[in-house]
């Protein structure tokens, strides 16, 4: 009687596009790993939603065989959030950049992070604008070079991280397009949280600005340049014989060095937490910026609040549980009304 | 429910025309609509105009704070709220000079003598030692009355401050108004005993009732007027204004449809209280959303929509121009939207309260390509429901979005309207595509052309829509340009197959003959009326008034090419006019106004004369 699930494999969430980025672009590596997560959580392939907005990284629904909504430039949140608010059992995913997320579509990342819609935003962070070849975006660094900032970009960058501790986001996570393990853990994680999981993927594009963020991609640069987030577990660094450790002092980081042996606690290194009710650690954490520090990789965040989807359906049900379901002749003829007869 | 007054005489009048006015904060706009409740309920037919200032509290009794409220009540068919009124009642020396030279000669012109004072006076413009009533008594019957004295005589044992005892005195005067016109008085008890307690319940009882006992008493009121019930149409009546017809259009359409609303809106005048008054119906399942702004409003229904929902966003001109590149992406989606534009007078800004039909062609046009959406436009607040209705299910039917345009004369004023019994509205449940044998996303139905509505949570599917160029049938990303020009050809034949199903239009007098009067919108009682003055006086002039304006009701054409001439009046520079002149290559006249103001019956009556003239000489 009882129906089988079938098991699901990545195949499964392929769909029969033909996938169109440039050869080496990390989209490849971050698709492939959405693809391998997906059976393993649970749900029918048709309760998937994918949503994106315009630039490289949002033909991504093209490319997943689930339901999927390409829309327009920087609103996928707002289109996410129509969604999830009207069908709460659906798994709805936003794929952006940072051009589409932080610049045109700054506004709906903010609100919709705020709101706490229970969404995964996987941001694609590449510093620069590739479908439109090649222009700065609003994480390129200062003095960054490109055919709209030929003498170098002079706007601040903004830091996502940064971005959605500031909105609220009750989840944040960093993560790297070719990590896949790592990418991949996040992304269950994410898909487990209760509310909006906003997560960074740090993404190469190899013919705009190739090589941004080889220093915490490559396996020997990296014990340098990342700080790997792990809750419970201490800010430290390093290869074996140069551990350094992040000291918080007033919501200001610095850097200990740490001997062989040493217990990093005795030091006063931040242990590193996800649950802080209060955002300040996390942004700490958010400001450690290369090259002056490492890079941290991780979770920074994981706390629970409400969802708006769930308040919005509880007020519905609350509503019919106090008033009665709605009755629409007596709508029309509530108040005050009179009668014409022959 | 009318009283004859005790000791006075009455005497019978066909129809009145009132206009409130005082300062933004005199409460004019509540008294007017109390005013309008107990017409409505007296049985007469009845038109509104509410006029207010953008401004929440312009600085007190200067010319910028003036609120007018305007109501027309008869025995007999009321199309518009008069285009002069036979009665005014002024707060303050800033509201008789701001609307005096509205007033028909002859006409009773109440005012507040209390609010007459020197300061007041130089605060409306006035030299300090004018008399402005000594000029107006040739010219008007002024009855002077000592408005907050005696409301303050009313309330004087009562312990409540004197600022706030004040704010009561607008009920003087409409107690005063229930007496010269035989309203009944309980309509607006009943609703002061439901809002207020204690002793400002008492102050505002007894204020209502003294300005109805001055009536009775006072010699400045000879008689008082009774104006019979209006014959119309038997049934149970309400009074409505077009943004609560709207709103509960919209509540109708998920109960008729059986599927739950999402209204998605970012707050703009006059459409916001649409927003607040769906946001009331949670209990139907509506889901409301105020949005971060205008685009995330139509973004997240149009998401809404793809996920099931039937979705709306409501705004106005400034918020429709935001809305387009959306607008186009549910076009190129192909799903179902219903975005409703309560005009507004503009351009930019604008006027944000006053009256304009403006935006006809940004609902044609406002988009990047070829972009066509059905368009339709509600004629009277009551119309408001029904045009959401069926907006919804046009919307559904052929898988497009539907644009709504109202104006902010018909979201404000009121009507009485005949509520339709549920057996008489079209029920239309609707039926998404679950069968996953041979599905393809832009696979059309052969009638209609639209493509199915595959919702997700639906097994076997799953798919991706998008902005990007679609194959036909399959959906898939295309850069085929045969197939784009296809799609475009398709999409642009879906939204004209709707004329196929369209009533063709009526005409309101003669089918053939020397003048058509063709309007669009809120103009439709001022159209009606100045067109049934004209045929009243002989003149072969007829009427029609398009709900369709995309596409066209199947007929136009044919009734356009029966009269001599076509005169188009609009609030704006002559838009309708335009999309006739293209399509069907008559050479209509433009009546144009952008005035913030609706028509007066004159200017349009006018105008045909001078056609009729032209044509004869």
């Amino acid at each position: 009687m009882a129906e089988t699930t079938p098991v699901l494999t990545s195949k499964d969430f392929t769909s029969n596009q033909d996938v169109r980025w440039c050869p080496g672009c990390g989209d490849y590596s971050i698709l492939a790993n959405v693809q391998r997560v997906m059976p393993d959580l649970g749900l029918p392939r048709e309760n998937f939603v994918f949503v994106s907005g315009i630039g490289c990284s949002s033909r991504f629904p093209y490319y997943m065989n689930t339901y999927g909504m390409h829309t327009i430039h920087g609103r996928a949140p707002a289109f996410a959030t129509g969604i999830k608010a009207a069908r709460p059992e659906l798994s709805v995913w936003v794929v952006t950049g940072d051009g589409d997320g932080l610049s045109i579509g700054g506004n709906h990342l903010l609100h919709t992070i705020r709101r706490n819609v229970d969404l995964q935003i996987l941001l694609f962070n590449n510093r620069v604008y590739g479908l439109t070849k090649g222009q700065y975006s609003p994480t390129s660094r200062i003095g960054m070079k490109t055919k709209s900032t030929p003498d170098g970009a002079i706007d601040h960058p903004i830091d996502p991280i940064a971005f959605a501790l500031g909105a609220g986001a009750t989840f944040v996570a960093r993560t790297i397009d070719v990590h896949a393990p790592h990418l991949q853990e996040v992304l269950r994680r994410a898909h487990e949280h209760k509310g909006t999981a906003f997560i960074e993927i740090l993404q190469n594009c190899p013919v705009y600005n190739d090589d941004e963020w080889i220093e915490v991609e490559d396996r020997k640069s990296r014990i340098e340049a990342a700080l790997d987030l792990e809750d419970g577990q201490p800010l430290v660094w390093g290869a074996e014989d140069q551990r350094r450790g992040i000291r918080i002092e007033n919501g200001i980081p610095s850097i200990v060095h740490l001997g062989v042996g040493e217990d990093p606690v005795n030091k006063g290194i931040a242990i590193h937490h996800e649950r802080h009710e209060s955002p300040a650690y996390a942004f700490a954490l958010a400001s450690l910026q290369r090259p002056d520090f490492p890079l941290p990789i991780g979770v920074f965040r994981a706390v629970e609040k409400s969802t708006y989807e769930s308040l919005l359906e509880q007020q519905v049900e609350s509503a019919i549980a106090r008033r009665g379901r709605g009755d629409l002749a007596a709508l029309l003829n509530s108040g005050d009304t009179w009668t014409v007869s022959d | 429910m009318q009283r004859p007054t005790v000791g006075k005489p009455t005497e019978q009048i066909e129809r009145v025309a009132i206009r409130f006015c005082g300062d933004s904060g005199d409460g004019i706009q509540l008294t007017g609509t109390k005013f309008t409740e107990s017409t409505a309920l007296a049985g007469n037919d009845l038109s509104t105009l509410p006029d207010f200032p953008a401004e929440i509290r312009a600085p007190a009794g200067t010319l910028a704070g003036v609120s007018g409220f305007q109501i027309h009540f008869s025995a007999t068919d009321v199309r518009t709220p008069a285009d002069h009124p036979d009665v005014l009642v002024a707060f303050n020396p800033a509201a008789l000079r701001a609307n005096i030279e509205d007033v028909r000669p002859g006409g009773t012109v109440i005012i507040n003598g209390d609010a007459f004072n020197k300061k007041a006076l130089q605060r409306a413009g006035y030299e300090p030692d004018d008399d402005p009533l000594e000029l107006l008594r040739d010219r008007f019957q002024v009855v002077e009355i000592p408005v907050t004295s005696l409301n303050r005589e009313a309330i004087k044992d009562l312990s409540i401050g004197a600022r706030e005892g004040d704010r009561s005195k607008n009920f003087f005067a409409l107690g005063l108004m229930y007496w010269l016109y035989n309203r009944p008085i309980e309509p607006t008890l009943r609703w002061l005993e439901a809002r207020f307690r204690g002793e400002v319940l008492e102050a505002n009882i007894r204020v209502l009732k003294a300005g109805y006992a001055f009536g009775e008493t006072t010699e400045l009121f000879p008689r008082s007027y009774v104006i019979p019930r209006a014959k119309i149409q038997p049934g149970t009546y309400r009074n409505i204004t077009g943004n609560t017809a709207l709103a509960w259009g919209i509540v109708a359409a998920s109960v008729q449809m059986e599927r739950p609303v999402f209204l998605g809106a970012y707050p703009i005048t006059p459409a916001s209280d649409v927003l607040h008054e769906v946001a009331r119906f949670r209990h139907f399942g509506v889901k409301t959303f105020q949005a971060e702004d205008e685009i995330a409003a139509i973004s997240a229904s149009i998401g809404a929509s793809f996920a099931g929902h039937l979705a709306i966003t409501t705004t106005s001109g400034p918020g429709m121009v935001l809305k387009q590149e959306a607008l186009g992406l549910a076009v190129m989606t192909e799903l179902p939207l219903v975005v409703v534009d309560i005009q507004r007078s503009g351009p930019s800004t604008g006027m944000p309260t006053k009256i304009e039909q403006g935006d006809l062609l940004l609902a044609m046009f406002g988009r990047n390509s070829e972009s066509p959406v059905p368009v339709l436009a509600a004629s009277t607040p009551g119309d408001c429901f029904y045009t959401i209705l069926e907006a919804f299910r046009l919307a559904v039917r052929y898988m497009t979005p539907v644009v709504v345009l109202s104006d902010s004369y018909l979201a404000n004023s009121a009507e009485p309207w005949l509520i339709p019994n549920l057996d008489s509205l079209v029920r239309a449940p609707v039926r998404y595509r679950t069968d996953p044998k041979d599905f393809q996303p832009y696979v059309r139905n052969g009638e209609t052309l639209a493509r199915p509505w595959a919702i997700p949570g639906t097994p076997g599917l799953e798919h991706r829509i998008g902005g990007l160029s679609k194959q036909e049938n399959t959906g898939n990303v295309s850069y085929d340009p045969i197939n784009n020009a296809r799609m475009i050809a398709l999409r642009e034949e879906k939204v004209a197959r709707i004329a196929a199903e369209l009533p063709p239009v009526e005409v309101t007098g003669d089918d053939r003959g020397d003048l058509l009067v063709v309007g669009w919108g809120g103009t439709h009682g001022a159209i009606a009326s100045a067109v049934a003055s004209a045929r009243a006086d002989g003149l072969s002039v007829s009427a029609i008034h398009l709900r369709h304006l995309n596409p066209f009701p199947p007929n136009l054409g044919e009734v356009l090419s029966a009269f001599d001439q076509v005169l188009v009046p609009e609030l704006n520079a002559g838009q309708l006019a335009m999309l006739l002149r293209s399509r069907f290559l008559v050479d209509a006249h433009s009546l144009s106004k952008i005035q913030g103001q609706p028509f007066k019956v004159q200017e349009i009556r006018t105008r045909i004369d001078e056609l009729l003239q032209a044509q004869e000489a």
